[in-house]
């Protein structure tokens, strides 16, 4: 990668704003494009309007297997040729740069919006809506097979169980879907417009909310922007009290998830001893913080609260107790004939598919991708404790539920790892304001995959743009592919094996 | 089937003993706030002043602290150095009315229960549906929760049903997002009358931490009107279940 095209950072690390290149548009298309085919990901592609005509687009691509990060900018005014058909990972950022910023990449295969919201240029709309149109969520052009033998079947945006909203289109030839479309934006809360002008004392709880079930991931991330613009070195207590939380987040979401799936196959033992043992994770955060979600814990300069040795020697006892009583439930899925043949082969994704739409997480391990920031991008406590990154190589249901379990098995060590080894002194430190005209890319493995937060300060030392792109971002495309050729009747349990995030996507 | 049989054995009886046995909760859990004006002495508002929500109202002697807006964040806590507002770890906090929901120095009142004509339709059982327009899945999961062993709604005659012709009501989370205000209307028509509504968590009662945002309604209140609400950021499942009960008429109102 050329040096005078982009600039390389570290996680976390702080960068002038002005030391971005801005290069034409036409080479920071190839620049991506050449990057994605060598290896890298795209963490995160985005616009910010630069003055009344300008956007300039940033992107940051990760190459995992060095540790980097790289960023470079293009301006462009109404319109550039679109990424997309050379490179399958812009396909989302592409659609949602065109909704927010009303600015059309020429030749995107799929050109509708990803929200459903007006655009943030008032008067001007990349899909052609003139500014008295209302809006309707799931009203686009979907794509759509013609034939005697076609169905369709509309889905949502209101499911069957207590679930979030989203709209899903089968095209259908029998039972077998040959594509399903995923159309989102119910939950749209306007969060990425908000945090401009901030940090205020709105911020964390946008962050918290931002996806409930991730609550310590993505104030997490956070934290570790506003830290770094200050130039603040958390306490390695506080660090390691934040990696404890993130893998109790990981713990009980994880453990909901192999429930889930074990229920979807009707298989009721382990899908209700772990509706109970998640609640024992969510408990075990509430035993630290005092709300099952992590509210209120991690907070800009250390966290909110302190383990006092009551809380540990309490922890380490349910922790145990819930170890032994997971593995139980856990180890019935996979003795279970009739389970482990429901799981295998179904909602296949092939490694390359993974690869090319820059998939992450869970998704990515069990398609035999070694993808995990924890390890690929260090920051805070996982720096010097290593989690080592699990995969399986099937691409299905299986391997989906297999790695989660395999993960639960990691953060448990790790926790109680931590728990023995817990630096002491807990110290929150003050914080100075935030520096200026700077920008700083910070991830996290949250339970899903990689949170990537992006803020660009601006003269006052406010966020003048602040970009989160949940994991669940990348990978709908995914939950889509993995649809493809199944029968429809597979289509809760693979939902399920994705259990991706709809207010993380709508923000 | 042995080994099911022993892991069964093996992981116990877990379903708890509410409304029976007082719950344990966390000592550090943030339940109902109280208020004490009188130790609110110098009119200083620090307290209002790092609201994220605007929840709190301080004036002249006055000191008011609305459950609805609140996101139990507990920063008002501490930032009141004459500790005038105070998290208790009680969990019941449900109302049948907004302004219910609005606390000074007098006991809140708790929800009562549905008039008899309604409860005399509903007979024993109560089939919600679930409707998520904006929440963070917060709410949602630990509504979602009560369905487990450990709570058991089952046994209380209350369950969570796809969908809304097989309903008695609605039960609502999230702030009502613009995107899914004619999703949740239509859901709520296609309950037959007579329909109870349920607001659960501080989006549902008044936006939440999204309060004011043009992309939200602030609340279920303003697209329909709400039988019960259930305060929190998200409610305890426990703080739910005892305003479903209250609203079923299992326990008297305080
Ligand atoms: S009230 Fe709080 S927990 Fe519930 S949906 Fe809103 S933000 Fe999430």
């Amino acid at each position: 990668m050329s040096k005078l095209q982009s600039l390389q950072i570290y996680n976390c690390e702080v960068s002038e704003l002005s030391k971005i290149p801005v290069i034409p548009i036409s080479d920071f298309r190839d620049w991506i494009i050449k990057a994605a085919q060598s290896g890298c990901r795209i963490s995160a592609l985005f616009g910010k309007p630069l003055d009344k005509n300008r956007v300039r687009l940033f992107a940051v691509l990760a190459n995992d297997e060095a540790g980097t990060l790289f960023l470079s900018s293009a301006d462009v005014e109404e319109s550039y040729p679109s990424l997309t058909a050379e490179c399958p990972q812009a396909h989302w950022f592409e659609r949602e740069i065109a909704e927010q910023w009303a600015i059309t990449p020429v030749g995107h295969p799929w050109l509708k919006p990803i929200r459903f919201h007006s655009s943030c240029r008032k008067g001007q709309d990349a899909f052609g809506r003139k500014p008295e149109d209302k809006i309707i969520p799931g009203i686009t052009n979907f794509f759509q097979l013609t034939g005697e033998e076609i169905h369709e079947v509309a889905v949502g945006p209101v499911h069957a169980g207590i679930i979030e909203p989203g709209h899903f289109r089968f095209q259908c030839n029998g039972e077998d879907v040959f594509n399903l479309e995923i159309s989102l934006g119910y939950q749209h809360r306007g969060i990425e417009v908000a945090l401009i002008g901030g940090p205020n004392k709105r911020t964390i709880h946008y962050m918290e909310t931002a996806a409930g079930d991730t609550t310590i991931g993505h104030a997490a991330a956070y934290c570790q922007i506003f830290e770094a613009l200050c130039d603040c070195n958390v306490s390695a207590r506080a660090q390691s009290l934040r990696a404890i939380a993130l893998e109790l987040e990981r713990l009980a979401n994880h453990t909901g998830d192999l429930g889930a799936l074990a229920g979807d196959v009707g298989y009721l033992p382990t899908a209700s001893f772990c509706g109970r043992i998640r609640g024992d994770f969510l408990n075990m955060t509430a035993l630290i913080c005092g709300n099952r979600f992590g509210r209120g814990l991690i907070c800009p300069g250390g966290t909110g609260f302190d383990l006092e040795e009551k809380h540990l020697t309490e922890l380490k006892g349910r922790l145990a107790k819930a170890a032994k009583d997971i593995t139980v439930a856990v180890n019935l899925l996979w003795s279970t004939p009739s389970v482990v043949a429901r799981f295998e082969e179904t909602g296949t994704l092939t490694q390359k598919t993974c690869a090319d739409l820059g998939l992450v997480g869970v998704i990515a391990r069990a398609c035999g991708i070694d993808r995990d920031c924890r390890f690929n991008f260090p920051s805070g406590i996982y720096q010097f404790a290593q989690v080592p990154v699990s995969t399986w190589h099937t691409g299905d249901v299986f391997a989906r539920a297999y790695v989660r379990w395999l993960e639960i098995q990691k953060s448990l060590a790790f926790i109680n790892n931590q728990m023995e080894t817990l630096p002491q002194r807990h110290a929150a430190v003050p914080l100075d304001t935030l520096s200026p005209e700077k920008i700083v890319v910070s991830l996290v493995e949250g339970w899903r995959g990689e949170i990537c937060h992006v803020a660009l300060t601006g003269s006052d030392g406010r966020f003048s743009h602040y970009k989160i792109v949940d994991p669940s971002f990348h990978n709908w495309m995914g939950l889509s592919m993995a649809l493809r050729d199944q029968q429809i009747s597979d289509f809760p349990l693979c939902n399920k094996s994705f259990n991706l995030s709809y207010c993380g996507h709508d923000l | 089937m042995i080994k099911t049989i022993l892991a069964r054995i093996q992981q116990k009886h877990r379903t708890i003993a509410f409304p029976k046995g007082e719950p344990a909760l966390p000592d550090r859990f943030r339940g109902r706030p109280v208020v004490d004006t009188k130790k609110c002495a110098n009119d200083c508002r620090e307290c209002e002043n790092v609201c994220p929500t605007d929840a709190i109202h301080c004036s002249a002697g006055s000191l008011k602290l609305d459950l609805g807006r609140c996101i139990f964040c507990g920063q008002c806590q501490q930032a009141c150095k004459k500790g005038a507002i105070q998290f208790t770890n009680e969990y019941r906090m449900a109302a049948r009315s907004r302004e219910d929901l609005i606390i000074s120095d007098a006991e809140i009142k708790l929800a009562d229960a549905l008039g008899t004509r309604i409860r005399r339709v509903l007979g024993r059982s109560l089939k919600l549906r679930q409707v998520s327009a904006g929440g963070c899945n917060a709410c949602e999961a630990d509504t979602n929760v009560l369905t487990t062993i450990v709570f058991d709604l089952g046994r209380f005659g209350i369950q969570f049903v796809a969908s809304p012709r097989h309903a008695d009501g609605l039960l609502i989370t999230g702030p009502v997002t613009e995107n899914m205000k004619l999703a949740l209307k239509k859901t709520c028509e296609a309950i037959p009358d007579p329909k109870v509504v349920i607001a659960v968590g501080s989006c549902a009662i008044a936006g939440g931490p999204y309060i004011n945002h043009p992309e939200v309604n602030n609340g279920a209140d303003r697209i329909l009107p709400v039988d019960l609400y259930i305060p929190g950021c998200p409610p305890h499942p426990l703080t739910i279940l005892d305003g479903l009960l209250r609203l079923l008429g299992k326990f008297n109102s305080k």
